[in-house]
Parts: C-alpha cells; sequence; structure tokens
C-alpha cells in the first residue's frame, strides 16, 4: 500500500529542515532503518531513515527546499505498512544494559557481534553523548534515531544545579555556533602605551568612583569600528547578513565560581566614556548578584570578550550566534616593540578576530581590527 | 583622623569585600591571601574595592597604589597608615 513519508522532528526546537538530498531513487528498495534522505537542521546534517520495508515510490520534495516539520517528503509502497515500529522495549537503560555484554550476541546483531546503527542514530548519538559501546548494548536489532534519544534521555542527570545549566547553556551555544558559523581568525598586536598613559592621567584627575579600566577603552573602540566598517555588527539569518541599526556589545564577564555571561552595552557607539563606564560597572554588578535583565541577553549585535591581566597572550574566541563577529582582546603586557627603527619595551595588546566567513572576509576583517588599532592610538577620540 | 580603631578598619573593608562579592563567606577570607587567588576579584572587583574604601575613610587612593588593597590584610594596613 501507498503510505506517506514525512519529515520526522528531530527535537523540541526543530520547526522546519532543508532537504539536502535523496539516498534513494523512485523504484529502489529501502529497509527498515535505513536512511532516505539528508536534510539540514539546526543541529547541522540529519540522515531521515525509514521505518518500513517499502519501495520508493514518487519523490515529493527537491533538494534544497525547506519544509515545516511534518510535511511530506515522499510517497512509499510499503510492506509493512501499519506494522508497529521497532520494538522499544528491546531497548534497556544503560544501567540494565550494562550485564548484557556478559550475554551472548543478540540475534539480530550484525556479523562481529556489533548492532546495526543507522548513520542518522549514530551520528545523534555522538551529538548528545550517547557512547557507541552503549548503543550496541542496547541494540538488539536496529538501533533507530528514537532509541538513541530515549537513551540519552534516560543517561540525562536529574535536575541540575544552576552553573550545570549555565555550563550547558554554554556548551550547547557555542556547539550550536561551531556546527553552523565558517569562523575565520584574524590577530594583530597593538601598541598600548598612548591608551594607557592618557587612561592613567584621566584617572589622576577623577575621585576613584568615576576612574575608567583599560578594558572599557577596548569596548569603545570596538564598538565605533563596528559602526564604521560594515559587515560585522549585525545577525546572520538564513545566511544573509543582516545589519543591526544600533551597536549594542555584549561583553564577557565572568561569574565567579565559573562560567560567564555576555550582556550588552547598548548603544555603546554613542555614549562618552565616563557614562559606558557607569554602565559597564552597573553590569558587572548585577551579573555577580544575579539581577540580570533579559533584554541584556538578546540584545547584543557584537561581542568583545577579555581575559583581564592574568590571561593568556592571545585568545581564538568563538561568535555568539546569530551574531558574526566577536573580538578578542589579550593581556596587555609589556614587550619588545620597534619604534622609529629602535626596539623598546612597550605595553603590548593582542587583538583577535573571529568572524563569520558567510559575511565578511579576512580583508573586511583586517580592515576592521585595524581600525580598532587606530581608535585605541587616540584615546582622547573615544 | 586616627581615631578609628583597627578593628573597626577591618570590620568596615570585610563589609566591603562581601558587598562587591555577596557569594563570600567573610568567616572564609584569609586575610594574607590575595582577593584574586581567593575569589577570582578581576580589575572591575579592585576598582569598586578601592572607591568603595576611598568612599568610607575618605581617603585618596591613586592607582598606583591598588597593589596595596590587593589582601584583607594589606589593604586594612594601607588604610591605618593614610588614617594615621
Amino acid at each position: 500500500m501507498q503510505v506517506d513519508f514525512h519529515l520526522p522532528s528531530l527535537g523540541a526546537d526543530m520547526e522546519s529542515a532543508t532537504l539536502v538530498q535523496w539516498l534513494k531513487k523512485p523504484g529502489e528498495a529501502v529497509h527498515r532503518g535505513e536512511a532516505i534522505a539528508v536534510v539540514e537542521t539546526a543541529k547541522g546534517l540529519i540522515d531521515i531513515e525509514c521505518f518500513d520495508e517499502a519501495v520508493v515510490g514518487s519523490l515529493i520534495v527537491q533538494p534544497g527546499t525547506k519544509v515545516p516539520v511534518g510535511a511530506v517528503l515522499a510517497q512509499l509502497l510499503s510492506e509493512t505498512a501499519g506494522a508497529p515500529p521497532p520494538a522499544k522495549a528491546a531497548v534497556p537503560t544503560p544501567a540494565a544494559a550494562a550485564p548484557a555484554r556478559l550475554s551472548p550476541a543478540p540475534l539480530a546483531a550484525a556479523p562481529g557481534g556489533r548492532a546495526r546503527i543507522s548513520p542518522a542514530a549514530r551520528r545523534r548519538a555522538h551529538e548528545l553523548g550517547v557512547s557507541v559501546e552503549a548503543l550496541e548494548r542496547a541494540g538488539a536489532g536496529i538501533v533507530h534515531l528514537e532509541d538513541v534519544e530515549h537513551l540519552a534521555a534516560q543517561a540525562k542527570p536529574p535536575a541540575p544545579d544552576a552553573r550545570d545549566a549555565m555550563r550547558i547553556a554554554i556548551g550547547n551555544a557555542m556547539a550550536r555556533s561551531k556546527r553552523e558559523i565558517p569562523h575565520y581568525y584574524l590577530a594583530d598586536t597593538v601598541d598600548f602605551s598612548t591608551a594607557r598613559d592618557w587612561l592613567a592621567s584621566y584617572n589622576a584627575k577623577v575621585p576613584v568612583g568615576e576612574r575608567i579600566l583599560e578594558g572599557l577603552l577596548i569596548v569603545k573602540a570596538v564598538a565605533l569600528a563596528a559602526a564604521r566598517c560594515s559587515g560585522f555588527n549585525g545577525y546572520c539569518r538564513d545566511g544573509r547578513f543582516e545589519p543591526a541599526s544600533a551597536v549594542n556589545v555584549g561583553t564577557a564577564i565572568a561569574v565567579r565560581g565559573g562560567g560567564l555571561v555576555a550582556p550588552a552595552l547598548l548603544g555603546a557607539d554613542r555614549k562618552d566614556l565616563p557614562a559606558l563606564m557607569r554602565e559597564f560597572s552597573d553590569l558587572v554588578t548585577r551579573v555577580r548578584s544575579g539581577h540580570m535583565r533579559s533584554g541584556e541577553f538578546t540584545a547584543a549585535t557584537i561581542t568583545v570578550t577579555a581575559l583581564g591581566e592574568e590571561g593568556a597572550e592571545l585568545l581564538w574566541p568563538i561568535i555568539n550566534p546569530p551574531q558574526v563577529a566577536i573580538v578578542g582582546s589579550g593581556r596587555i603586557a609589556l614587550q619588545p616593540w620597534v619604534h622609529e627603527g629602535a626596539v623598546v619595551a612597550r605595553p603590548v595588546l593582542s587583538l583577535s578576530l573571529a568572524a563569520d566567513h558567510r559575511v565578511t572576509d579576512g580583508r573586511a576583517g583586517s580592515r576592521f581590527l585595524r581600525t580598532i588599532a587606530e581608535l585605541l592610538a587616540t584615546p582622547a577620540k573615544l | 583622623m586616627g581615631t578609628v580603631k583597627d578593628t573597626e578598619i577591618r570590620t568596615r573593608v570585610l563589609e566591603i569585600i562581601t558587598s562587591i562579592a555577596p557569594d563570600v563567606d567573610p568567616a572564609t577570607i584569609d586575610p594574607e591571601l590575595d582577593l584574586r587567588d581567593q575569589f577570582d576579584f578581576d580589575s572591575m572587583d579592585r576598582l569598586h574595592l578601592a572607591a568603595a574604601i576611598s568612599e568610607a575613610f575618605r581617603i585618596a587612593i591613586p592607582e598606583q597604589d591598588y597593589p596595596q588593597l590587593s589582601a584583607l590584610q594589606k589593604a586594612c594596613e594601607y588604610v591605618a597608615k593614610k588614617l594615621g
């Protein structure tokens, strides 16, 4: 009988996917657990399996088409349609599965004692941190995508605390960034002596509470450069750059005891240094006392991350999606610097840029870094 | 001034440190140990500490003196010296 082959939901956050490739042609037989198509989702490329023994009828959706969850992708001529999907009862919990290693290999296992694991299931297992061994132990027969998710859900520790939740959120966001964004990286060194001297003389004239941190000069310079150089301030959506109308600089702030957040300094390019410093100080205080505002976490259009004076010399930051650029500031340290043909000791700042190659390239990125350096060389104008 | 006792200085400085880092238990502070190593104090925390001490004791604290505020004991001694 003829059955519809739908795009399945591969997670609560999935609404749609783009069909990338058909792995079967009309008339070809497809076996239970075999991949029939490859789709691209927010999680990356995923193989879609068939749960029937069937022959491919017609392919309805063409490669390159984005379709919602539940859309009919193809029509199959099934011999087993209506039969229940593979028994999930065959999947024991990880704890119960452990002793199974001692028992004889399941009858349906592939030669060599290994269970048959579909490519999609194997890939999903990798994403969810489910070991292939656990799958093999669990796999009486063919291991499917849903078996993997079932296993992962059971293996999940109960109610993680806030620190764990932050670590998980950072992990998820950074994994998504590394998966989806083709990062390119550039670095440059900047003579920070003019900025340091100017700031020292400024800070000597004002009360302690109104002093400005060196890190804020870098934030302001990045904000001004982002306003001047196109392609770095905004978002990438569906592979296209959307410039933002304001420059909201997300500033990575360490949370005591581990983790970090990157709330935004709104309109940072248009505020003078004293005003920006007051906001920055307030932001750090609120982050560390747990009084953050949700809007600050969704507003950032570009991010700056600084390791501070005890940090490493140089860092290669990861872009916060859907943003397209992040500037890293390493430790400012005294280093040999060539000035007017002579080697002198200067405070040197190592600046790095990670940017989205779908939006800009290294030439534009170099210009952006150079603009930041030039702004830092004339601190009185910041 | 010279009228503020060492114990009062210590109490005020402790209050300031715990106001900057509310998650710090004052009983666990090692007075000799650098606040940066103990509680991840960074440049912003150090600025907040200097500003609060300057205001509380009405003393001027130039930037180059910040290293003298790096631990509880050192900070108390610095304040006492400035007040003395």
